[in-house]
């Protein structure tokens, strides 16, 4: 399969990548590009351990074509901090301790920003809803919602970037 | 105030920053240079005779690097428990026939992922078919295919527990159930699949890095396959993805990454599909369950018989010790005059089974504490009334087998009634189930015949105050580089940011048995605190010399400040007393070294956790479909050490616990699992998690550190029995099978309507 150009921004950085069209976005995130904090668990898009964001718009990055990110911003895990001050969400979670093995953290990440962007507001049955295409093995759910509940609340606010 | 200055306070996990922020790097994100990427070929055939491999087309094509087979490797039999030959059973290459469909048959090494799995079709294996059997009361008839030479009726390992006189015991009961279980399997899902990079190089030395339990494990059980010196081979596993009971074992990913790397002399990584790791690893023992109990009319429990028949698989993976507790934990938490247990493991031609969070317990409560609650309602007795007066105290002995020191399991009880008490009346078709448990903190055993200390840890204090702490155990997300880190800081009289844990390493790390049986907190706990007290003791040493006290003052060091007890005002910094002590070591740094092997604390553990939990169930008559609404669960863990560790720890069992009770179902066809991916297999989600608070028990256990024992992997036990007698309560209708799916209900109201008509 002939490979194409693709141009796409990824964290603020633009790159130019050449790749077969049957790329996933996952794959030229983490193996063409490097960054690794996005994580596979599933191969029938069931798992949300590898949901980016796209133009602010929550996607799990196995279940789309990299071609398809032609021209659109990407923002990873790594894409959240600014400058080494950890975004809200990432507070919140170590306050919260809403991780345990950090396999699923990134993906958890990116829904609850993306949710939390799109629902400044949201009740602990509208998290719940956001988050429910992200697999989480090990903590039940419950300390992620906390953590997204703070946010709401406002506990992060003076910290915002 | 607490005593504590650093234990039970909330502190972020020590390795937080680094999963929060993506730094964290698993053995999915490891990447050496020249590395080949490995595929597996598996079998397709439940039993077969391997008669020939030709792999000379894959060898063909470009990027293909190269091909084992079982002949590529030494055939050893290997197997967890090395003490026993008989129970080393599984060649992951095997020479010359396959026993499950997914076994792995040869291994590709390519430049790539995808030329190494267009490699496999090119494969051509040839195999003599095999009848084959996959149910365990099939396999044991006697005219069932042999799986594994030499077995009788296939039957791989028996275990009996008795004590008391069990005739005699039931001879004074007034009233005796008796009830037959069927308890299902459970895949691991861990968000990580199993994953490995091995590199082989010319020096004869292997490294590895590999997503487990228990690092030390990895590099005894391959020097044994792969015929190396233990310390040639270096096992690193730095951030783990997940394990819950099943990977500490070799897998095939660290097998065949192994040997493809010995013969290529490239490092080689393996990763496992989703598919894969649900039908080529192993999962949670199924088992069924023959259960008789005998009681008087007034509660007190008598004598207790059960024959468990458990579906091995085709290895015996960790499943004997499974064999064991679950036969141990179906006694727990009550007092029996007499208890007869006889388990049989029978060889089948499906996945292997294994251990997994709660260890045979989960099953072993789901049938006691729903029979318990049925004969219960038969004798009109109130079910926590029931528990409580036969329930274990602190101080009793379980006949032969562990002595109690700590136990809490009374005013569990007490929480749970009250909690219950508040409720009142419940909608239709709603009701509360409750279940006990128990759970020990870290086994006894050592099957595996290592000669080092169960637990080990070493300290080393720098001329700054930081301090090193090297651990054997592993952190696999359960918080225990925190957990140990909060026990160092404590001891030492430092805060937790003062020290690094540095764990997952065999090169760096002195041996410890790794992450499972629930043993790090109370194990490695203890460990880490010996080898502080032990470096406390050098510096204080040099503090006394200096101080000029009476000899009858105590000094310490508490929040990194040095001071006599009597004054804690008047001291001085702790970093200030680490450079006296190395100048007075004539430069050398501070060491501390600690170690724990448990003595004289009967067959199973050092200490035990106890719980009582409430589960609100509402159930969709129409449908069968049941909504998790509200849960208690009191818990007695001791003293706990890392407040939200231990939270997290309740919270994630608990989705598990109740994945098993009501979800997760691997229905067999054929030997073939029919729903190997995350669609059709289904696992708590979001919406489905309810509220689960823990009410913590307030108890010290002479035996852990600072009075810990165990929490996390116990929590998985109670929750699928609570459930089932929620649903007893709701609909009046047992539920002898888990997961409990939507059909059995919708059924079983069936079946009970038309008797009710007859």
């Amino acid at each position: 399969m002939e490979k194409q150009l693709l141009k796409l921004t990824v964290n603020g950085q633009e790159y130019e990548l050449y790749v077969t069209p049957k790329t996933l976005l996952v794959e030229v995130i983490r193996d063409h590009i490097g960054l690794t904090g996005t994580k596979r668990g599933c191969e029938t898009v069931s798992c949300g351990v590898c949901t980016v964001m796209i133009d602010g718009m929550a996607v799990k990055s196995c279940s789309i074509l990299a071609v398809q990110a032609e021209g659109r911003h990407v923002t990873t895990v790594e894409g959240l901090e600014k400058n080494g001050k950890l975004a809200p969400i990432q507070k919140a979670f170590l306050d919260h301790g809403s991780y345990q093995c950090g396999f699923c953290t990134a993906g958890m990440l990116m829904s609850c920003e993306a949710f939390l962007d799109e629902n400044p507001t949201a009740t602990e049955e509208e998290i719940r809803e956001g988050i429910e295409g992200n697999i989480c093995r090990c903590t039940g759910y419950n300390s992620i919602v906390r953590a997204v509940e703070a946010v709401v609340k406002g506990d992060y606010r003076e910290e915002e970037i | 105030m607490s005593q504590y200055s650093v234990i039970n306070t909330r502190v972020h996990n020590v390795d937080g920053i680094a999963k929060v922020t993506g730094r964290a790097t698993y053995t999915f994100d490891v990447k050496l240079p020249g590395m080949l990427f490995g595929k597996i070929l598996r079998s397709p055939h439940p039993h077969a005779k391997i008669l020939n491999i030709d792999y000379s087309k894959a060898l063909e094509l470009p990027g293909v690097i190269g091909v084992v087979t079982g002949k590529d490797t030494l055939g050893v039999k290997q197997g967890i428990w090395r003490r026993y030959q008989d129970l080393c059973d599984e060649q992951i290459l095997p020479v010359d026939k396959v026993r499950y469909i997914g076994e792995p048959v040869a291994a590709v090494a390519a430049l790539t992922e995808e030329i190494a799995e267009q490699a496999l079709d090119l494969i051509d294996v040839q195999y003599g078919l095999l009848p084959a059997v996959y149910d365990p009361m099939d396999a044991i008839k006697k005219e069932a295919p042999e799986i594994h030479q030499g077995f009788e009726r296939n039957i791989n390992v028996t275990r009996h527990i008795e004590w008391g006189d069990v005739e005699e015991a039931f001879g004074e009961a007034e009233y005796i159930r008796e009830d037959w279980f069927k308890c299902g399997g459970q895949a691991h899902m861990c968000m990580e699949t199993r994953a490995a990079v091995s590199s082989y190089t010319p020096d004869g030395k292997l490294t590895v890095y590999h997503s487990t339990q228990a690092p030390y494990y990895m590099q005894g059980l391959l020097a044994g396959v792969l015929g190396l010196k233990e310390g040639n081979i270096r096992v690193i596993s730095h951030y783990v993805g997940g394990g819950f009971g099943g990977k500490f074992e070799l897998d095939g990913a660290i097998f065949c990454s192994a040997v493809l790397s010995m013969k290529l002399f490239r490092p080689v990584k393996i990763v496992f599909t989703r598919e894969e790791d649900f039908i080529a690893t192993k999962r949670r023992t199924p088992m069924f369950y023959y259960v008789r109990t005998g009681v008087k009319k007034d509660g007190t429990f008598c004598a207790r018989e059960a024959k468990v028949f458990t579906n091995g698989g085709a290895y015996t993976g960790m499943g004997a010790t499974a064999l064991y507790l679950t036969g141990f934990f179906h006694s727990f938490p009550y007092r029996w005059k007499g208890y007869r247990y006889d388990g049989y493991r029978v060889y089948t031609n499906t996945l292997p089974s294994t251990s997994m969070r709660g260890f045979g317990a989960p099953q072993a409560m789901f049938c006691s504490e729903q029979q318990i609650e049925w004969i219960a309602a038969d004798l009109g007795l109130d079910s926590i009334e029931i528990r409580r007066k036969n329930a274990h105290y602190p101080g009793y002995e379980v006949p032969g087998q562990a002595t109690i020191a700590s136990c809490g399991i009374n005013q569990c009880f007490d929480t749970i009634k009250d909690w219950t008490k508040k409720k009142g009346k419940l909608p239709e078709n709603r009701a509360i189930g409750f279940s006990a448990a128990g759970f020990m903190s870290g086994g006894i055993f050592n099957w595996f015949d290592t000669p080092y200390s169960f637990s080990s840890a070493v300290i080393t204090i720098n001329y700054d105050g930081t301090v090193e702490l090297y651990v054997g155990a592993q952190d696999i997300g359960q918080g225990s580089n925190t957990t140990l880190a909060i026990i160092c800081a404590e001891t030492l009289g430092v805060k937790v940011e003062d020290i690094k844990v540095h764990s997952g390493d065999t090169e760096h790390c002195p041996a410890d048995l790794g992450a499972w049986g629930s043993r790090q907190t109370l194990m490695a706990g203890n460990a880490v605190k010996m080898a502080a007290e032990d470096a406390k003791k050098q510096l204080l040493e040099v503090a006394y010399a200096q101080s000029g006290f009476n000899i009858v003052y105590d000094l310490d060091i508490k929040n990194r400040w040095v001071h006599a007890i009597a004054r804690p005002e008047r001291g001085y910094d702790y970093a200030e007393l680490v450079k006296k002590a190395i100048r007075g070591k004539d430069g050398q740094r501070i060491v501390g070294r600690g170690y724990y092997t448990p003595h004289r604390k009967g067959m199973i553990s050092p200490a035990y956790s106890y719980m009582v939990q409430a589960v609100e169930v509402d159930i969709d008559k129409e449908t069968g479909k049941i909504k998790l609404v509200d849960s208690l669960t009191a818990h007695d863990c001791g003293q706990p050490i890392n407040r939200l560790g231990l939270i997290g720890q309740l919270e994630g069992a608990f989705s598990m616990a109740a994945g098993y009770g009501y979800l997760e179902y691997m229905p067999y066809e054929d030997g073939k699992l029919m729903n190997p991916n995350l669609v059709d297999y289904k696992v708590i989600r979001a919406t489905e998690m309810p509220d689960v608070p823990v009410a913590e028990i307030d108890t010290y256990e002479p035996e852990g550190p600072y009075g810990a024992k165990e929490a996390g992997e116990g929590l998985t036990n109670p929750t699928a029995a609570a459930i089932g007698n929620a649903i007893f309560h709701a609909l009046c209708v047992q539920m002898k099978e888990c997961p409990i799916r939507p059909e059995m209900i919708v059924n079983a109201l069936k079946e009970k309507e038309e008797k009710e008509r007859k």
